[in-house]
C-alpha cells in the first residue's frame, strides 16, 4: 500500500483529534463515533493491522476507513512534521485496496456506481446539468475569459442550485466573462478519489480535461470547494494544467474595484459567523480571502467562532460523507456541533463558501431548531443581500 | 440476555463494541508492552451507568479495565484477562470552577487540553498542573496514577490536588470522598479519614473514578525559562537542593541528550513566574547569583543563547514530548519513571547512559524535580514499533532500569507489570498483604483491572 511505511510511526498521541488550543474534538468522525477506532491515530493503526492480517476487512473496519471526512484537522495538527502530510492519503490508499477488493459499505458503493453509470451521484440525466441557469441567460462556454465549473452539488442539488444562479448573477453584475459547459460538464471527481476509486477520479479527470482543452479553458472559476480542490491539486497530474480560481478569489479582487459599498445605501447592520471550508481552508491554506469579501461588505459584522481557520470544524460532508452519510447523523454528528457553536457567538448568519457545507448546516439548524436564531447563507447570498438588496429578493 | 445486550441495555447500541477493531485498538497502549485482550469496550456518559455495568460485571464474572487517554505507556489500561474496557472520555463534562474556592470539578473524561484551554478561556487568572503528556491524557487518570505536573516543584504531584472524589465501587456503590460527601461543596477532602488514598496509585483495582474536584492555582502573568549548563554530574544534587531551597521556581528539570553535541551536557532547566515583571526578574537574578560560581567552582555556567526550540520546549504546556516516539521513525515510547532520591541522581545518571548505549540507543533525558524531596528521573526509551527486535530492547532497558531504580532507593512510577512485580516482591511483606486485602475487601469478586498491583508470588 502506498504511504504504509509511515503507519508504524503513529504514537497515538491524540493531537490529531484535536484544533490548537485542545479545547474540542475536531474530528467528524472520532467525535461522532468516540471509540479510538475512529481517530486518526486509531485508524492509522488499524490499517497496520489489516495489511499485516492482525484483523479482517469487515463492515466496521469499512465503517471506520470510509467515515473519515477527509477534512485535514489530523494533517494541521498532527506534531510529526516528518510524515503528517502523508496521513490523509495513507487513509485513502487503504480505501483504494478496500474498493478494489470490492469490499466497501453499500452507501459508497451506490455513489461510485452512480457516478460511473450515470456521470453524477443524483442519477440525473447529464442533459439536466445547466436547468440550475434556467433564466440566467448565461451562455454556452465558447471564448469567454473564464469557465465556470459548476459540478455535482450545485447542478443538482436544489439548495446548491441556488447558491449556483447566485454565484452566477454575481459574476453577471461583475460583468465577468464567463460561460458553462452545461451538459458537457463532468463530475469533478474529487470525493470519487477520497473514497478510494482513483481510477473512476482518473477517469473523469481525463474527460473533463479533454474538453476543457477541446474548447480552449485555460481559466476556470469553481462553484464548490471540493471541485476546485480537484481541478488545482489533482488534475495536473492527469495532464489538466489550467489557471482555478474559486468564485471568492474573483469576488474579493473585483468587489474592492467597484463602488458598489458605496452604492447599496443604509442597511440594518448584521451580525455574522463565518464556517471555514475543509478545502478552501485546511486542503488549499486560504482563510484571507472570504473575510476580505466579509470586510467589504457594508452593514456585516464578522464575529469568529472560537474554532475558525485552520480550526475550523468540518461540517462532515467531505470524503463522500454528504453522500454516503456515515459520519453525518446524530445528535453527536459534527454539523450540528457546529451549527450550534455558530449559534453560540451570537451571529444572525452562518456564512460559508461552499454548497456542501451549506445544506450539512442548514440541515443541522433544522434539526436542531436553532432556525430563530441563526440562518445559513452561502457567502454569494449574502454579497448578493448586501450589495444587491433589491434584486437580491428576485 | 447476552453480555453484549446487556451492555447495550445500559449504554446503548452506539456505545458498546465487541468488533475486532475496537478489541485490537483496545488491547494496547503505545509503550513497549505486550498486547492484552479485550472482549467488550463500552464508552459510558453517567456514574450510573458505570454502576449498573459493574453490577453486570459481578454478576457474570466480566474483569472491567477503565480507561483515560490510554497514554500511561506501561499497559496500565491494557486488560491482562479480558474482559470490559470502559473507555471514559465520553464523560467529558467541566462541571464548573469555584475561583474563589479555587478548585475545578470535572468529569473522569475531561482531557488536560480541554481543562487548559477552558481555564484560559473563563478563568485566566488560574491554572492546573498540567503534565507533560500529549493534551489528549485525561486529569482524572493523571492524578489517579500519581502524575505530576508543569507546576508540580512548586505545588506537589498531581494527585495531591485532589479535592473531592465521585467513585464507582466494585461493588456498584457511588460513594463520594471529602467535603462533597457532606454538602454539595467539592473544596477539600479534608479533615476527615483520607480515602482519597484508596484509589490514588491502585491503577483503578480498588474502584473507578467518576468525577474529582481538581485544586487551581495561580497562574502568574510572565513565566521565562532559564537554563544552566554543567559536565560535572556530581554537582547536581547540591544544585538541586540550593535551587529548591531557594523556594522560587516554579518548575524545574534536568535534561541532556547525547545528539546534537550541544545538548551532550547536564541543563538545569528553571522556569520561574511572577505576577510582576520586576518579581520576575528578581527571581531570575537570584538563580543566577545562586548558580554563579557553585561551590566554589565555575563548572555551573548560564546559558545566555538558549536555542529557541529548547526554550519552547518548556514554555509550551504541555509540551510536545510526545516527539521523542519518533526519534528511531518507529512511533514507540516507553520509559521507567523513577522517583529517586536526589542525592542518587550522579549514579542513576551514569548507569542510565550504560543502559541505553548497551541497547545501542542515544541518552535522551528529561528529568523532574518534585518539591525538595525526590526527582521523577525518566529512563527514556524510543523504539521501533515496526521491529520487534527494536521493542524487545527497550523492554530489556526498561527491566534494567527498573532494577537500577529500586537499587537506587527509589521508586517506579506507573510501571508495567514485570515492574509492579519488582516493587511488590521488594516490598515489606506486611505492606504487600495490607495491598492484596484492601483489594479483596472492596473487590470481592476480583473484577478490577485484575492483574495489576497483584503479586504473583
Amino acid at each position: 500500500m502506498q504511504h504504509e511505511e509511515i503507519l508504524h510511526r503513529c504514537f497515538r498521541c491524540g493531537f490529531c483529534k484535536l484544533p490548537a488550543d485542545y479545547s474540542d474534538i475536531n474530528c467528524p468522525a472520532y467525535l461522532k463515533y468516540r471509540f479510538e477506532s475512529f481517530s486518526p491515530g486509531g485508524r492509522m493503526w488499524l490499517i497496520r493491522a489489516w495489511l499485516n492480517g492482525e484483523i479482517q476487512n469487515s463492515e466496521r473496519l469499512q465503517e471506520v476507513f470510509f467515515s473519515c471526512a477527509t477534512c485535514g484537522n489530523c494533517v494541521e495538527h498532527c506534531i510529526f512534521s516528518k510524515f503528517r502530510d502523508r496521513i490523509l492519503e495513507a487513509f485513502i490508499a487503504a480505501k483504494q485496496i478496500m474498493v478494489e477488493q470490492g469490499s466497501i459499505p453499500p452507501p459508497v458503493r451506490d455513489y461510485l456506481t452512480r457516478v460511473f453509470e450515470h456521470g453524477n451521484p443524483y442519477k440525473i440525466p447529464q442533459k439536466k446539468r445547466a436547468d440550475w441557469a434556467e433564466g440566467l441567460d448565461v451562455e454556452p462556454y465558447k471564448d469567454q475569459r473564464y469557465l465556470f465549473y459548476v459540478g455535482d452539488v450545485g447542478s443538482f442539488d436544489p439548495r446548491a442550485m441556488a447558491v449556483a444562479r447566485s454565484v452566477a448573477r454575481l459574476l453577471q453584475k461583475l460583468g465577468v466573462s464567463f460561460g458553462i459547459l452545461g451538459a458537457r460538464e463532468g463530475s469533478d471527481g474529487n470525493e470519487a478519489r477520497t473514497l478510494g476509486e482513483e481510477e473512476l477520479f482518473r477517469h473523469l479527470a481525463e474527460q473533463n480535461i479533454r474538453t476543457f482543452a477541446e474548447l480552449g479553458v485555460e481559466r476556470i472559476i469553481t462553484l464548490s470547494p471540493h471541485g476546485y480542490n480537484a481541478i488545482k491539486n489533482h488534475y495536473p497530474r492527469y495532464g489538466g494544467d489550467f489557471q482555478v480560481l474559486h468564485y471568492t478569489h474573483l469576488l474579493a479582487e473585483l468587489l474592492p474595484k467597484t463602488d458598489l459599498r458605496e452604492k447599496s445605501g443604509s442597511q440594518t447592520p448584521r451580525r455574522v459567523t463565518f464556517h471555514d471550508s475543509c478545502y478552501m481552508g485546511r486542503h488549499n491554506q486560504d482563510y484571507e480571502t472570504p473575510r476580505k469579501i466579509l470586510q467589504f461588505l457594508p452593514a456585516t459584522e464578522l464575529v469568529e467562532m472560537e474554532r475558525h481557520m485552520a480550526d475550523s470544524l468540518c461540517c462532515g460532508g467531505g470524503g463522500g460523507n454528504f453522500f454516503t452519510s456515515l459520519v453525518c447523523s446524530g445528535r453527536e454528528a459534527s454539523a450540528p456541533v457546529r451549527a450550534r457553536e455558530a449559534a453560540g457567538t451570537g451571529a444572525e448568519l452562518l456564512i460559508t463558501s461552499c454548497p456542501v457545507c451549506t445544506i450539512m448546516l442548514e440541515d443541522a439548524v433544522a434539526s436542531g431548531n436553532l432556525q430563530d436564531q441563526l440562518q445559513v447563507r452561502e457567502l454569494s447570498e449574502l454579497v448578493f443581500e448586501q450589495l444587491f438588496p433589491s434584486a437580491a429578493q428576485d | 440476555m447476552t453480555v453484549l445486550d446487556a451492555l447495550v441495555d445500559i449504554v446503548g447500541k452506539d456505545r458498546v463494541s465487541d468488533n475486532p477493531a475496537e478489541l485490537y485498538l483496545y488491547s494496547r497502549d503505545s509503550g513497549a508492552q505486550p498486547p492484552g485482550r479485550a472482549d467488550y469496550v463500552v464508552l459510558p456518559k453517567t456514574a450510573e451507568e458505570i454502576r449498573d455495568i459493574v453490577l453486570l460485571a459481578n454478576r457474570r464474572n466480566i474483569p472491567i479495565t477503565p480507561l483515560g487517554g490510554g497514554l500511561s505507556l506501561s499497559g496500565l489500561v491494557v486488560p491482562g484477562r479480558g474482559g470490559i474496557v470502559l473507555d471514559m472520555k465520553r464523560m467529558d463534562r467541566i462541571l464548573g470552577v469555584d475561583e474563589k474556592n479555587r478548585y475545578a470539578l470535572i468529569e473522569a473524561g475531561v482531557s488536560q487540553g480541554a481543562l487548559k484551554s477552558y481555564l484560559q478561556k473563563h478563568h485566566p487568572r488560574l491554572q492546573h498542573s498540567t503534565p507533560e503528556a500529549p493534551p489528549t491524557a485525561t486529569v482524572v487518570a493523571n492524578t489517579l496514577i500519581q502524575g505530576h505536573g508543569h507546576i508540580s516543584p512548586r505545588y506537589g504531584i498531581n494527585s495531591d490536588m485532589i479535592a473531592g472524589m465521585e467513585v464507582v465501587l466494585p461493588t456498584g456503590e457511588i460513594t463520594r470522598i471529602g467535603s462533597c460527601s457532606l454538602n454539595e461543596r467539592w473544596f477539600s477532602r479534608g479533615p476527615l479519614p483520607d480515602l482519597a488514598g484508596l484509589f490514588v496509585g491502585w491503577y483503578a483495582t480498588t474502584g473507578i473514578v467518576t468525577r474529582i474536584s481538581l485544586k487551581l492555582f495561580p497562574k502568574p502573568d510572565f513565566r521565562e525559562v532559564m537554563a544552566f549548563q554543567t559536565d560535572d554530574i556530581d554537582l547536581l544534587p547540591d544544585a538541586i537542593e540550593e535551587i529548591m531551597h531557594l523556594d522560587m521556581a516554579e518548575d524545574f528539570f534536568l535534561i541532556m541528550q547525547e545528539k546534537p553535541d550541544w545538548m551532550n551536557h547536564a541543563f538545569l532547566v528553571v522556569i520561574c513566574s511572577g505576577h510582576y515583571k520586576e518579581e520576575l526578574e528578581m527571581k531570575k537574578a537570584a538563580y543566577k547569583e545562586l548558580l554563579s560560581g557553585f561551590a566554589g567552582k565555575d563548572s555551573i555556567r548560564f546559558v545566555s543563547d538558549l536555542h529557541p526550540a529548547l526554550e519552547k520546549r518548556f514554555l509550551d504546556v504541555p509540551p510536545l514530548a510526545a516527539l521523542a516516539a519518533d526519534f528511531r521513525e518507529g512511533g514507540g515510547f516507553q520509559y521507567t519513571g523513577a522517583i529517586l532520591p536526589i542525592d542518587q541522581v550522579p549514579e542513576a545518571w551514569r548507569r542510565g547512559i550504560a543502559i541505553a548505549h548497551k541497547y545501542g540507543m542515544i541518552c535522551s533525558y528529561v528529568h523532574q524535580v518534585l518539591l525538595g524531596n525526590s526527582i521523577m528521573f525518566g529512563f527514556n526509551y524510543s523504539f521501533n514499533r515496526g521491529d520487534p527486535e527494536d521493542i524487545e530492547k527497550a523492554q530489556m532497558a526498561l527491566e534494567e532500569s527498573n532494577r537500577v531504580t529500586l537499587e537506587l532507593g527509589g521508586m517506579i512510577w506507573k510501571g508495567e507489570k514485570p515492574a509492579q512485580q519488582m516493587v511488590l516482591e521488594q516490598m515489606e511483606p506486611n505492606t504487600a498483604r495490607l495491598i492484596r486485602r484492601v483489594q479483596e475487601f472492596l473487590d470481592p469478586n476480583g473484577i478490577m483491572n485484575p492483574g495489576k498491583w497483584e503479586f504473583d508470588g
